[in-house]
Order: structure tokens, then C-alpha cells, then sequence
């Protein structure tokens, strides 16, 4: 019977549309700046710049190592090394940018960078409203917009924040480990060193 | 010399305006030449279709295209290795964790890198999860094509936002996934992931029932699409057609079976194939390829064992691989796609070549399209399932 197939398709038609008003699960969209569906945890969209501690001037883990900005592939980020130095969290004194620019009309947010990032200092966020209305200005991020605190961090990747920070424990610990060595096999050098002048000592004035 | 799109060739006849109009007009049919596209809501992308035509039967046919060019291949001879992974997302839009896996497969043919078994694992689940999406969505696109406006097009987009979901949840985005690395994957599949995808991949055989009771026996899509766009399979071959444009003209060619690439060997499945060789085969191959899918999902997903997702000794930065050439390639959702590599030992590849299938499947749509109506030509483009990103590069 010609007819049969397209009554077949209505009737399924007609089931989900009454299904969608049944079952939860069959309404599927939701009306969206009143309404947000909450971002999947590994969501990313553009990098940014993690700080420690509440200042994020000096607490910018970012040592401009410029290792991001050679593996870009669409090169849209900038780095300039500042000249002067300061403290990283192990207390070893390290660069610093003193430019950061991300230009995120370019970024395809691929996180190549944060893969290659060999101080955990730049990650992925899940931020997607960037509209601006200036053409260039509104999506040249500079340090002071890219920078963001750990909390933040926390709150958006709260596995591989984590994560990022038992690494970070074990770089601390592994670094107190090695000036621990270190201090200790000075200290055993001075010691023998001691000793050996004071067995030559001894032996000089046996000798005398 | 060619004539310039729109105009009249010299051997067809010059029409004249009458002023009269109705006296003026011929019996039977006038030769017209129509350029569609590339604005064309039916071309699928920035595609554009020179037409001649006699009344409404197509007489010859031209596909232009290279509106979205963007230099892919020699971008990524530019860039490093790695670099050039994420621009393979952008080549087919819809399905990039099969474009990372072609790329990578290239790479590590080329460096000799070994991919542990999870990660095997994932890449086979990834790709068969980016083939249900495809074909989903493909066959939403084309019944749209037919005139179903949005309905069956709305219900394969709620389907494949289930699976964009996932990727989401794994990869971080929905279609741009830069998920695969040389020598396995970026991040590791979590117990919870497994579950989820489980869930889905149980859920989709009904939807597959509940689509084809849509659509499947409806007599205008069976009227508009059987012996609609006839391949003959000699022609395939010849023309290098691969994937499931070939299958549905009843050529057992599948990259899964013939290459056995990754571990496709350890799988139940069947390659299904069509008979006529025309749209519908085309529409049934899919859904039945979708099938055949979720059956590998059930097994992989079920089997997948513990270990690394990644092999430890790969390098992310730096990377030269020894001087050579590789071709990777594997059954991709729209054929068969394959990276072509030359290293001289530096951190870029010398040569870069991508093998597009859908470019290849569309050189034969002139063929397809002789002696059809302007209308058909709409379903026919529509079932060989182009991507233009991926098209033009």
C-alpha cells in the first residue's frame, strides 16, 4: 500500500513529540544566556597563565622559557623576557615575561602549549563568551587578562589541577632532596677536608 | 577555451528576446547553462556546480571548487610534526579523531613508533564512535536535500550530540578534538568515560530502528533516490572510489578488513554492500555500516585492557623522525583517507600529502549525474557525503 511507509514515519514523529513532554532525556536543547548547560570538566577553549598566591604579579609561575611560543602551530602567542629576575616557588631565581600577549583570534585552542609547558604555568580554560567589540584590542589578551589564580584553576579542572599540583610537590620535594645532597656532600667534603688537613697537620708535626 | 560561467557557449543557440514573449518560446526544451552554487544551501559547504541543461535533464556537469582552500599541505611542511596535528582536525570537520588517527598511523609508520594496546583500543572506539556521528548526521543532511526539512536532520543531531558529548568529556572539545599522538592518545580514557560511552552505544540501536521507521520505507525518499545516481562498480575502480560510495555499488573493499590496520583484525563485524549502486544503496550501506559499528563499540569497549595510553618513549618535543617516506592510511567514515610523508631527517616533513576521499569520490559525479534531472544532482552530491574543508584543504 502506497502511503504505509510516510504514516509509519508519522506516527514516529508523533512519539517524539509527545515523548519530549514524558521524558526529560528527549528535551534536548536549552534556552541558552538564561539557561547554561554546566561545561564538561576537560572543556577547553583558550589558554591562560596560572599564579600562585594572591599577588599575580610575583606569583606568576611563567618563566618566559619561550617554549610555547616556538611550538605554536598558528604562532599567536608573543613572549619578551623581562631583564629582571625573581624567585620561583623552589627559591631558584628565574626569568620572567615582561610581555605575555595570546592574540585568541588566532589561538585555535589546540593546547599544544599547555602539553609542552615544562613549568605547568599555562593551561586551558573553558571560558567561551570572549565577544568584544573592538576588532583587535578585546582579543589581544595581554599578562594582566591571561594571568589567573590556582583557585581559579581549581574550580574548572579540579582533576587535573590536582594533578598539576602533586607534580609541583614533587618537584619541591625532589629539589629538597637535592640541595639536601647537595648540602650534605658539601658538608661530608668540608669535613674530609677537615681531616685531612688536620692528618697532614698531624703528620708534619710528627714529622718535625 | 572555457567559457566563462552563466554565458552561452558558441554551439548553443543564442537566445533572442522577443517582445511578444509567448510567440518567441519553442517547443520541447532549450539547452541552459547554470552555475550552482557556491552559495548553495544544497552544495554542502562553498561548492559550486557549472550545469548544463537540456530542459531539466543534465547534459554535463563540472564541479569547481578551491573556494576554501587554505594551504593545508604546505602549512604543515612549515610547521613540525606535532604542529600539523590539530590542522588535521579542521580537514573533515565532522570527523576529526579519524583525521588524528590517519596522521598519526603516517607518523609512526614513518618513525617506527609502537602503539600500546589501550591506546589501540581507545583510537578504535574514538574512530567507530566519529563514524556513527558521520553517518548520522550525513544522512540528516541528505533527506534534507530530499525535502525533509528538519525533522530526521534534528533527530541524527540529537544522537550525535550524545557522542560530541563524549568527545567532549575526553578530548576537551566537541569537534576539534586533537585528541591522538604518536604512539597513542593525549590523555587517558577514565573507568567513568566507558561508561557513559557504553551507555550511548547501547541506546543507539534503538534510535537506528526509530530512524529507519522515520524515513527508511517512505515512498518519496524511495521514489526520489532508487535508480537515482547509478555507479557502475567498474567505474568505482577505476576511479579510485573508496568507502561506502563503493561499497554500495557491491565492491568488497573495506580498509578494517583489506589493511587490518590498528587492530581491526580482532573484531566481529561484517562489511555490508549494496546492489544498485544508487542513492538509496548509498542511504542503506550507511545505516548498516552504522550497525555494524556499535557491534565493534560492544566489543572494544568491553575488552579494552589497563596499561599505558600513550608509548612512554615517544617524544613530544623534538621530534625527527629518520629520513624516509610512510603512507598511513585507514577506513575513514567518508573512504579511504591516507597521509603521505617524506622526512629528510629534520623536524618538518619534507612532503605532506593528504589523499581526501572526498575529493576522489567526487570526481566521478559528472558520471552519476548524466541524464538526471537538476534535482537529482542535488541528492546524488548529497550522497557521496563531501566535506569542503576537507575537499579543498
Amino acid at each position: 500500500m502506497i502511503g504505509k511507509g510516510i504514516l509509519k514515519g508519522m506516527v514516529e514523529t508523533a512519539r517524539n513529540l509527545t515523548g519530549s513532554f514524558h521524558d526529560p532525556d528527549r528535551l534536548t536543547t536549552v534556552e541558552y544566556p538564561e539557561q547554561k548547560i554546566p561545561a564538561k570538566e576537560n572543556a577547553r577553549n583558550f589558554p591562560f597563565l596560572i599564579y600562585d598566591g594572591d599577588d599575580w604579579e610575583t606569583g606568576l609561575r611563567c618563566v618566559s622559557c619561550q617554549i610555547c611560543e616556538k611550538e605554536c602551530p598558528p604562532q599567536c602567542i608573543y613572549i619578551e623576557k623581562d631583564k629582571e629576575k625573581k624567585p620561583d616557588f623552589l627559591g631558584k631565581m628565574q626569568m620572567q615575561p615582561k610581555i605575555f600577549d595570546i592574540d585568541v583570534s588566532v589561538c585555535m585552542g589546540c593546547q599544544i602549549c599547555v602539553e609542552v609547558c615544562p613549568f605547568e604555568s599555562i593551561r586551558m580554560d573553558n571560558d567561551f563568551e570572549y565577544a568584544g567589540s573592538d576588532r583587535f584590542k578585546s582579543l589581544l589578551l595581554t599578562k594582566d587578562q591571561l594571568a589567573k589564580s590556582n583557585k581559579y584553576y581549581h574550580s574548572i579542572h579540579p582533576t587535573e589541577a590536582q594533578e598539576t599540583d602533586e607534580i609541583r610537590v614533587q618537584k619541591r620535594e625532589d629539589h629538597l632532596a637535592k640541595e639536601k645532597a647537595k648540602a650534605e656532600k658539601l658538608a661530608k667534603a668540608k669535613k674530609e677536608a677537615a681531616s685531612k688537613a688536620a692528618l697532614s697537620k698531624a703528620e708534619t708535626a710528627k714529622e718535625e | 577555451m572555457t567559457p566563462s560561467p552563466g554565458r552561452p557557449t558558441e554551439a548553443m543557440p543564442q537566445f533572442e528576446m522577443h517582445a511578444t514573449g509567448v510567440e518567441g518560446a519553442t517547443e520541447g526544451t532549450e539547452r541552459m547553462e547554470v552555475s550552482m552554487g557556491p552559495h548553495h544551501p544544497s552544495t554542502h559547504g562553498v561548492f559550486r556546480m557549472d550545469v548544463e541543461l537540456e530542459g531539466e535533464t543534465i547534459t554535463k556537469l563540472k564541479p569547481v571548487f578551491g573556494y576554501l582552500h587554505r594551504n593545508h599541505e604546505k602549512i604543515a611542511e612549515s610547521t613540525s610534526y606535532l604542529g600539523s596535528m590539530p590542522y588535521t582536525d579542521r580537514l573533515d570537520y565532522f570527523n576529526s579523531m579519524t583525521n588524528n588517527w590517519a596522521y598519526a598511523l603516517s607518523v609512526e609508520k614513518l618513525a617506527g613508533i609502537e602503539v600500546p594496546e589501550r591506546a589501540e583500543y581507545i583510537r578504535v572506539i574514538t574512530a567507530e564512535l566519529t563514524r556513527l556521528q558521520n553517518h548520522v548526521s550525513l544522512i540528516g543532511f541528505l533527506v534534507q536535500d530530499m525535502g525533509a526539512l528538519g525533522t530526521p536532520l534534528m533527530y541524527a543531531f540529537r544522537e550525535r550530540e550524545r557522542i560530541l558529548d563524549l568527545f567532549e568529556s575526553l578530548s576537551g572539545a566537541r569537534m576539534m578534538c586533537n585528541y591522538m599522538r604518536f604512539g597513542g592518545c593525549r590523555c587517558d580514557v577514565s573507568a567513568d568515560w566507558i561508561k557513559q560511552a557504553q551507555s550511548v552505544v547501547e541506546a543507539f540501536p534503538q534510535f537506528l530502528d526509530e530512524f529507519e521507521a522515520l524515513i527508511s520505507e517512505n515512498e518519496v525518499l524511495m521514489a526520489r533516490s532508487q535508480h537515482v545516481g547509478i555507479l557502475k562498480p567498474e567505474l568505482a575502480i577505476d576511479a579510485g572510489v573508496a568507502g561506502p560510495v563503493l561499497r554500495a555499488t557491491g565492491v568488497n573493499y573495506d580498509l578494517r578488513k583489506v589493511d587490518g590496520y590498528g587492530i581491526y583484525d580482532r573484531f566481529q563485524f561484517r562489511v555490508p554492500l549494496g546492489d544498485h549502486g544508487d542513492v538509496y544503496d548509498r542511504y542503506m550501506i550507511r545505516v548498516l555500516e552504522m550497525r555494524e559499528s556499535v557491534k565493534i563499540l560492544q566489543q572494544a569497549l568491553a575488552e579494552i585492557p589497563n596499561g599505558d595510553y600513550v608509548n612512554p618513549k615517544a617524544k613530544l618535543r623534538g621530534f625527527r623522525p629518520p629520513p624516509g617516506e610512510a603512507y598511513g592510511r585507514i577506513e575513514a567514515p567518508k573512504g579511504e583517507l591516507g597521509f603521505y610523508l617524506i622526512s629528510d631527517g629534520s623536524p618538518k616533513p619534507y612532503r605532506y600529502r593528504v589523499r581526501p576521499p572526498s575529493l576522489i569520490n567526487l570526481t566521478i559525479l559528472e558520471d552519476m549525474c548524466l541524464g538526471q534531472t537538476i534535482a537529482d544532482a542535488v541528492i546524488i552530491l548529497g550522497s557521496i557525503d563531501i566535506v569542503l574543508g576537507e575537499v579543498d584543504r
